[in-house]
């Protein structure tokens, strides 16, 4: 293991803090930001970390009593990496094997980490990811080296994937934290269940349309956007569809439509609140031929009725706003009320200390977001800067 | 027998313990990647920049053999004479 030399962080004048402390990551098309705050209203940052890299892919892991910040990095030059920081970005660690490598019988080689997904608090260590080319990957020291899961790669299915226009990739890992059940989502493929921890993987998209095939019904092929689990019913899940927002409660057995309410059916972000029953947020976008927020009027929909109804939210949103908000550039901290951040290809982020009733710009003129986590610092006292740049990293 | 040096560009340098050029013993002609197996051995890091993990040069990596980018010769098969230099250069791309 070595630290990546140049990678330094842009912390300052550290100071002890003991109420909650929270910490936001920013990855962007051309690097990462960082930025920590004790009320969610102010934000001190460090950044870039990673110039000239795009970071597609991010996990804080706050299990253990430990904050470790995982990032998927991707030089356009020197390919894709894994790093990871226990103390905020002051330094980052980089395995000198790669943390994700294709063994060398597959004949593949890692293109773009898509996804990080720290397991439930029951499984501590475990970590997983999902990559390009499609592929599902599983740690079990905290993210410093995975294995790829032999299961869904070798599928039968796997020819028969295509590549949505981002790439093909595997880019939604849903875990049970109380059983074996994993669910991943692929773009293109659909969404696949494996009930034995990822041994075996079976199509499970019954009820999402895939309306550019010509059998708009099929098996898998669906070009699933994101999948988020419901916090309190177990096999409760929401998918954002390629046009179509989907609910099932049978563990993906049959999804039903819960677009009724929304501004539009298409969009990329679904996220879930960390505690509570049948909440979820999306961003919806007028699709196929814009792709923007519709009418160029930028809200989060909230439901929290299971999608059986929609809330606009809006307050402190821009009023003209044309940049749309990508699957991961969207994510919830584990406080109450819980705390909602995204951010756009414009390259402005904005956050809720009130689960999206309101919002505030945290920092705008950055590169494209790609990514977007937020966490509630595992340990208070941690040192946080002191600086006050809440817009201007 | 002369040594061949691989010049890295700077970015890279700190990855190869800040040396900016990387030299192998060369008891005769080598290929590229041998040369880049060997001059990268003890810099795993390095190595992944360069190449991925099926040995295949990243898209965007450029080496020169005698003022030739390798992809017009014979790729990693390409030939280097003990006494020649090699150049990595990132390729002009980006936005």
């Amino acid at each position: 293991m070595k630290s990546v030399a140049g990678l330094r962080s842009g912390w300052l004048h550290g100071c002890m803090a003991t109420a909650e402390n929270f910490v936001l990551a920013i990855g962007t098309k051309k690097g990462l930001w960082l930025a920590t705050s004790q009320d969610r209203k102010h934000w001190s940052f460090s950044g870039p970390h990673f110039l000239m890299s795009e970071i597609p892919s991010i996990g804080i892991d706050t299990r253990d009593g430990r904050t470790r910040i995982m990032v998927g990095v991707r030089s356009e030059h020197w390919g894709p990496t894994v790093a990871h920081s226990d103390d905020l970005g002051a330094t980052w660690t980089e395995p000198e094997q790669g943390a994700i490598t294709f063994p060398e019988h597959t004949g593949a080689a890692v293109e773009r980490i898509w996804q990080i997904y720290p397991d439930a608090e029951s499984r501590p260590g475990v970590v997983w990811a999902g990559a390009e080319p499609i592929s599902v990957w599983k740690s079990t020291d905290g993210g410093e080296h995975f294995e790829l899961n032999r299961g869904l790669w070798d599928h039968p299915h796997r020819s028969d994937w295509g590549a949505g226009y981002g790439g093909a990739a595997a880019h939604s890992i849903v875990v049970n934290p109380e059983g074996d059940n994993v669910h991943v989502a692929m773009s293109t493929g659909g969404v696949y269940r494996s009930l034995d921890g990822g041994e075996s993987w079976e199509p499970r998209n019954k009820g999402i349309s895939a309306y550019f095939m010509p059998d708009p019904n099929p098996e898998f092929g669906q070009c699933i956007h994101k999948i988020a689990a419901d916090a309190a019913v177990v096999g409760r899940l929401y998918a954002q569809n390629h046009h179509g927002v989907y609910r099932t409660d049978d563990n993906g057995e049959n999804w039903n439509s819960i677009a009724e309410g929304l501004p539009a059916d298409f969009g990329f972000v679904m996220l879930t609140h960390p505690r509570r029953e049948g909440t979820a947020w999306v961003v919806p976008l007028k699709a196929d031929g814009e792709r923007t927020p519709p009418e160029g009027k930028l809200a989060v929909h909230r439901t929290d009725d299971a999608g059986a109804s929609w809330k606009r939210l809006d307050t402190g949103l821009p009023e003209g706003e044309y940049n749309s908000v990508l699957r991961d550039a969207a994510g919830v901290d584990s406080s109450e009320p819980a705390g909602v951040y995204f951010g756009t290809r414009g390259g402005t982020v904005y956050a809720s200390a009130d689960e999206g009733e309101t919002f505030a710009e945290v920092v705008s003129h950055l590169p494209d977001v790609l990514c977007v986590r937020a966490a509630v610092l595992a340990v208070a006292g941690l040192p946080v800067p002191e600086t006050a740049a809440a817009r201007g990293a | 027998m002369p040594d061949i040096s691989v010049v890295l560009p700077s970015i890279l340098q700190p990855l190869a313990g800040g040396q900016s050029i990387l030299t192998a013993p060369a008891e005769g002609t080598v290929t590229v990647r041998s040369l880049l197996d060997s001059v990268t051995g003890g810099y795993p890091v390095l190595a992944r920049r360069l190449r991925d993990e099926t040995g295949a040069l990243r898209r965007c990596v450029n080496i020169y053999v005698a003022g030739d980018e390798v992809r017009r010769l014979q790729g990693l098969e390409t030939e280097v004479s003990p006494g020649q230099e090699v150049l990595v250069i990132q390729s002009v791309a980006g936005g």
